[in-house]
């Protein structure tokens, strides 16, 4: 099962929208966690329909315009979306007013707007798109579960093309309650500091990133995708390591083979260690990068990564700021995805030149 | 009812996140939903609950929505009529 | 891979029933499960019927067979409930032999607790183990963890249509070798949340649903779960498995007309039950009972009948809503259908749409309103859901499809 990325839109906390820069402008704050560069949403969505959106359907609309605007397409086929909490800020809202109202005088907005399916809908509402429509909830597998409905969809012969879209959103509120459970930082930290930052918890962030992948190569395709693999909770390192070693057998590929291995690193001091032991003990002599320093931190930020491989293979630049271990090869070919969400979620994407 | 109405509107604008509306941009006799202010379904839900909280008059049926909604001064008109 | 799917196990829980025995008896007798409420804790506990599972938390777990060191939602102990009686019924065999998998659906996930918690999570964090109980898969998970499923899990949300696409998806990764078995199926219980989130829709009926009757007035909310174990039939035959059907034909559309209303015409629905149908290579006329969307609202109603009109012609097969006995059951609605309609099919039975007086006039159609023998092939069941997400799947008797 592969798929050629024809077309990528990316809403992140960098300036990954415009085709004409490659993280050459990047944005460093000194902040709590990582919000989005706001784009200008009035000149993407009608204001009759912008005004009850909130944030994650409209930068969810924003990435997929422009994704479908690069592959040339008005109507893809299908469309497809992950996303680990779904459209928290609506969630929220209707949550509060039914604990603080005592369940009485409430507005139907946000609950209509807190499910899951919100984006994906919208999406195809606003191009009167009766197509296959599809979401995925399950926190660091969202994205993922996506992806290989994607390739299952074009491997069947169901589907020519199609949008494929990981998308969560931060509120403060949702900020708090995570750091709560040591899952993010509490203090603010400079970004790009992040690997030598010492506080429990990741950079937390949001983002939404969104693909057109096709069965066809278009004349501006990015990259192919050529696997996607889950697994649940590894007992430690070592299943790790033989879990990498099969799937790269299973694309009859050898360590030497993958010239950039992409790694999740968020910052958290006592989880980086499952991507330090992997880099340290698997991918020895591999050039490496990492890129939540730049997107925070959320269930599937996995997204940005894919968008960043897909960057880097289709422009042969490994920009500075991603480089983990110094790249010095030719232009990426292989690149290996290695991601993990609370080392519960594990995951491995394959990118190869198209 | 002239105060009345321009209540509405500004509540309207606020309840209904018209974020690019003043007041004076709606007329009182233009129809809210369909072609004059476009609006639908969900905000004559919105709107149910507006006459509730801020009007304390409750409408059980949302067919009876279509008529009440119908302008800026049928709603000034009803909530006149059914304020106790 | 072109082996036809095939259902080996059930597992459902539901207010007409604990398992999938109660179940069948409480269809076959006219035995609804709304009910005035009891268990929800909510300020309209009077206003409202509700098909609740009438067990408390302490009950659920019980039942459930639940590891107590854990914290478990009332959605994830419904869904292991059903998810172990599946299981166990298809004798699934979780050595390394197959690669073994889950797919789950849900709407609110752990909201249940969520709701009970949430002030404690923001204020001084007391409960907090219930923080990552709140994500929609986090029932998944438990049930996996708990019955020991290690190779693939996920979890779908499209609102009402959710565990129908964990049905379809779960076809699809058998089809496509991703997996050899799968446990798929759905769970959403009731909250607060959910309870007063259609009440601002004003969409409940306060008295017992009517779907397809003049008269309705909304839905009557429920919970549950069910699961089905799907393989691969030339497995299943190897294994000596019982048969239950086949799941030959699925088909997802969405409706692209608005985020809670359906179209005028019913295109999102019309295109589900056409493309279903037509996965199978099948006509309409081959299909023999439908298992609609039916939730009693006035607008569902009507555009799911004009759908079926359009599609089916004057040729409509018969067709009932089982609404008015479980309630509507949100992310579990699609896969608890799907049971209804498998056990109509091993019974050979029509089942009923209580509570139905009189013809809605713009559509007139009339569904059956009693249990009825019947000669069944090929069932069809829809799930709509908020998004104008909606899915259709037949399933097939041994007989009609056997390979």
């Amino acid at each position: 099962m592969k798929a050629y990325i024809n077309g990528i839109g990316a809403v992140s906390p960098q300036n990954t929208l415009g085709k004409e820069h490659f993280l050459d402008d990047v944005t460093a704050v000194e902040e709590r966690y990582l919000q989005i560069l706001k784009p200008d949403y009035k000149t993407y969505i009608d204001p009759k329909v912008l005004r009850r959106m909130s944030k994650i359907v409209r930068m969810s609309i924003v990435a997929a315009r422009t994704a479908l605007d690069e592959a040339g397409i008005a109507k893809p086929d299908a469309i497809i979306t992950g996303t680990g909490m779904g459209c928290q800020a609506d969630t929220e809202k209707f949550l509060n007013a039914v604990l603080d109202n005592d369940e009485a005088l409430l507005n139907p907005t946000a609950f209509i707007q807190s499910t899951h399916n919100t984006m994906g809908a919208q999406i195809a509402l606003m191009q009167a798109n009766n197509h296959y429509n599809l979401t995925f909830v399950n926190r660091g597998f969202s994205f993922e579960s996506a992806l290989l409905d994607g390739l299952m969809l074009l491997n069947e012969g169901e589907v020519l093309n199609l949008l494929l879209g990981g998308i969560d959103e931060i509120t403060d509120e949702s900020w708090l309650i995570s750091t709560k459970n040591d899952m993010y930082k509490v203090e603010p930290l400079n970004n790009l500091n992040l690997l030598n930052d010492r506080q429990t918890g990741g950079l937390s962030g949001e983002g939404a990133n969104f693909f057109v992948l096709s069965n066809q190569k278009g004349i501006d395709t990015y990259t192919r995708i050529s696997g996607i693999e889950t697994f649940y909770k590894p007992k430690n390192s070592g299943i790790i390591q033989e879990k990498i070693s099969n799937f790269l057998k299973k694309h009859e590929l050898d360590l030497k083979d993958i010239d950039l291995v992409i790694l999740g690193y968020n910052g958290n001091p006592l989880l980086d260690t499952v991507y330090s032991e992997i880099e340290n003990r698997l991918f020895i002599y591999q050039p490496t990068a990492y890129f939540k320093h730049l997107s925070g931190e959320y269930d599937t930020a996995v997204s940005f990564a894919v968008w960043l491989a897909a960057k880097i293979i289709k422009t042969g630049i490994v920009p500075e700021v991603v480089q983990k271990r110094k790249y010095t090869g030719r232009a990426p070919k292989n690149v290996l995805i290695f991601n993990h969400v609370r080392n519960i979620y594990h995951s491995l994407i394959l990118l190869q030149q198209a | 009812m002239e105060e009345l109405i321009q209540k509405l509107k500004v509540q309207i604008i606020e309840q209904l996140n018209l974020e690019d509306m003043e007041p004076d941009d709606i007329d009182e006799t233009d129809p809210l939903f369909g072609n004059g202010l476009g609006l639908d379904s969900i905000d004559a839900l919105e709107l149910i609950v507006l006459l509730e909280k801020e009007y304390g008059i409750k409408i059980e049926n949302p067919k009876d929505g279509q008529k009440i909604f119908y302008s800026i001064k049928s709603m000034a008109e009803f909530i006149k009529s059914h304020q106790k | 891979m072109s082996s036809p799917i095939v259902v080996t196990g059930i597992g459902i829980i539901s207010s007409i029933g604990n398992n999938l025995k109660e179940t069948t008896h409480a269809l076959l007798h006219i035995q609804s499960g709304i009910k005035p409420v009891s268990i929800l804790n909510t300020r309209h506990a009077a206003d409202f019927v509700l098909g609740e599972v009438k067990k408390t938390q302490e009950e659920l777990n019980q039942l459930a067979i639940a590891d107590h060191t854990k914290p478990w939602t009332r959605t994830a102990l419904l869904g292991l409930i059903a998810a172990r009686e599946a299981m166990q019924d298809a004798r699934l065999d979780l050595s390394d032999v197959y690669k073994t998998g889950i797919v789950s659906a849900s709407t609110v996930g752990g909201m249940d607790r969520s709701e009970l918690f949430y002030k404690d999570f923001i204020g001084e964090a007391q409960h907090k183990e219930f923080i990552d109980t709140h994500h929609a898969g986090d029932h998944t998970e438990k049930i996996a963890e708990t019955l020991g499923i290690n190779d693939y899990l996920t979890t779908i949300s499209t609102a009402c249509s959710s565990s129908l696409n964990s049905i379809m998806f779960g076809t699809r990764l058998l089809k496509n070798g991703v997996l050899d078995q799968v446990l798929v199926g759905g769970s959403d219980a009731l909250s607060k949340f959910t309870l007063n989130g259609f009440n601002t829709l004003m969409i409940l009926d306060k008295e017992h649903c009517r779907p397809f009757d003049e008269s309705r007035r909304g839905l009557n909310l429920g919970e549950g779960a069910a699961y089905l174990v799907l393989e691969r039939e030339e497995e299943a035959i190897k294994q000596g498995k019982q048969i239950y059907a086949y799941l030959s034909g699925y088909a997802n559309a969405n409706d692209a007309f608005h985020q809670t209303a359906s179209s005028e015409e019913g295109d999102g629905p019309y295109l589900a039950m056409k493309l279903a149908i037509e996965k199978v290579g099948l006509n309409p006329e081959d299909i023999d009972y439908i298992n609609v969307h039916g939730t009693g609202t006035d607008n569902n109603d009507l555009t799911e009948g004009i759908a079926m009109k359009r599609l089916f012609g004057d040729k409509l097969p018969p067709f009932s809503s089982t609404k008015a006995f479980t309630g509507h059951t949100l992310g579990a609605a699609g896969v608890i259908e799907s049971v209804f309609s498998i056990i109509a099919l091993q019974e050979q039975k029509l089942l009923p749409n209580i509570n139905f007086k009189n013809v809605i006039p713009e559509i007139n159609l009339i569904p059956v309103t009693q249990v009825k023998d019947a000669k069944l092939r090929h069932v069809l069941t829809n799930s709509f859901g908020f998004g104008g997400n909606d899915s259709s799947v037949v399933f097939s008797s041994h007989e009609a499809t056997a390979s």
